[in-house]
């Protein structure tokens, strides 16, 4: 590996000093598993590393299904596979955590890790999207929270600026009556890329669905949001000809890419399968 | 460059080294601290073959830094076995044959210890699911299986799967 200073900050304003004014030639070190990977190959070329795990706060877990919850970005995707709260609260989102790497890779990856690395197949952003969740942003001037649905600027390109630090994530109470899934379609299950992803939240109230989310991974440049299927559902029992509807509508959100994982056509009949099968699980939590 | 001192636990004792700030864990373990059981298969974190655990977790020690270990603890093959005796799930893998060309085995161990450490009868699909990180290219993955599997009901005839 080439050299670096390494840096092992105590707080995140010693984190935020310790980037000020160095703009790429920095980076900020949480698991590992994409930058010391990268950093082994050459892909990327830094003076200094900042190593966030001396940072307590940037590991807070706390909250419920009532109050919402805030997950610091160094939570790790195995915290989050087997967190039993986080598992019934936000199954998504635990789901998404334990599809990542092995369990030698989830032991280390991070949530904020693989959201700043802004893959379009990051498994942890769809879950994320259907959530409502924000980023909280640490920078010189305090704190900002950006929603997650204008996080992502392109492939590999987030708002988070040169001299800011993403903290955690809130995510807004779900309800009584809520259930989310995330599934993801890979040859191998394990230590595997998404070639397509979807998470689904819905929410019911008398027998209709007043909310719902649908997010894809793997379609587009960044994970979108597919607004045309939410709309076609929201105020409408969800029976399954509805949601076969809704899982066709999805299909317009994406813009998939051929490449060496799926063809474009490929890729948009899983977004119809993915869709209508999380959205399906997404119901039958919601009922539970 | 000039190194920094890295103090931690290896193996149940206090170690002191002197390392570079961007030198590996595995690294560290192999050159400085001469415990060559953890292997550079990949060293992108997808063969498993430099498995360790780091404060009883299961990492791949090719992407954690020497430094990112300070202060804390890390067990590689050569602590499992404590005192001379090989742990139930050593003995099961030399019985059964488990090793051909060998390399694998250490991370598979480590990766064994870690799921018997939290699930005291693990299933076959547990057995696998806990592996699923560690590549054998010899192939040899259903005896490892076994050889788990009969681990797990030794230990737990013992009335415990502490230390498996």
């Amino acid at each position: 590996m080439r050299r670096f200073e390494l840096v092992t900050p105590g707080s995140v304003d010693d984190c935020l000093s310790a980037l000020k004014g160095r703009g790429a030639e920095v980076k900020v070190l949480a698991g590992g598993t994409d930058l010391i990977a990268q950093l082994k190959v050459g892909m990327l070329k830094v003076a200094a590393v900042v190593d966030l795990s001396g940072v307590a706060e940037l590991r807070v877990l706390e909250g419920d299904a009532r109050r919402g919850f805030r997950i610091g970005a160094a939570v790790t995707a195995r915290t989050l596979e087997r967190d039993a709260k986080l598992r019934a609260a936000l199954p998504s989102l635990s789901e998404s955590g334990a599809l990542v790497g092995s369990i030698q890779i989830r032991n280390l990856a991070t949530l904020g890790g693989n959201i700043c690395n802004a893959a379009p197949s990051a498994d942890m952003a769809p879950p994320l999207l259907a959530l409502d969740a924000e980023a909280v942003i640490a920078g010189a001037g305090g704190r900002r929270r950006v929603p997650m649905a204008s996080f992502f600027k392109g492939v590999r390109q987030t708002v988070l600026g040169p001299d800011e630090l993403l903290v955690e994530f809130a995510v807004p109470a779900t309800g009584p009556k809520s259930g989310g899934a995330y599934l993801r379609h890979t040859p191998r299950r394990e230590l595997d890329i998404a070639v397509v992803g979807v998470a689904s939240q819905v929410s019911l109230a008398d027998g209709v669905c007043t909310k719902v989310r649908i997010a894809l991974a793997a379609v587009a440049p960044v994970p979108v949001r597919a607004t045309a299927a939410e709309q076609a559902l929201e105020g409408q029992p969800l029976t399954s000809q509805a949601i076969a509807r809704a899982a066709d509508l999805a299909v317009e959100a994406a813009r998939p890419i051929s490449d060496q994982r799926g063809s474009a056509e490929f890729r948009r009949h899983l977004v119809r399968i993915l869709t209508r099968r999380t959205l399906t699980i997404a119901l039958e939590r919601a009922t539970a | 460059m000039a190194k920094q001192v890295l103090s931690f636990t290896v193996n149940g004792e206090p170690v002191e080294a002197l390392v570079q700030p961007y030198v590996t864990l595995l690294d560290a373990l192999r050159e400085d601290l001469g415990l060559t059981g953890p292997k550079e298969g990949c060293g992108t974190g997808d063969c498993g073959a430099c498995s360790v655990h780091l404060d009883g977790k299961l990492v791949a020690s090719c992407l954690v830094l020497a430094m990112q270990a300070r202060g804390r603890s890390v067990t590689t093959i050569e602590g499992l076995a404590r005192g001379g005796a090989l742990t139930p799930v050593q003995d099961a893998f030399v019985r059964h044959g488990v090793p051909q060309c060998g390399f694998c085995i250490p991370g598979v161990l480590m990766a064994a210890a870690a799921l018997l450490a939290e699930n005291a009868e693990p299933s076959e699909d547990d057995i696998r699911y806990a592996i699923a990180g560690n590549l054998c290219r010899c192939t040899g993955y259903t005896k490892m299986v076994e050889a788990i599997s009969e681990a797990a009901g030794t230990a737990r005839n013992r009335g415990s799967a502490r230390g498996a």
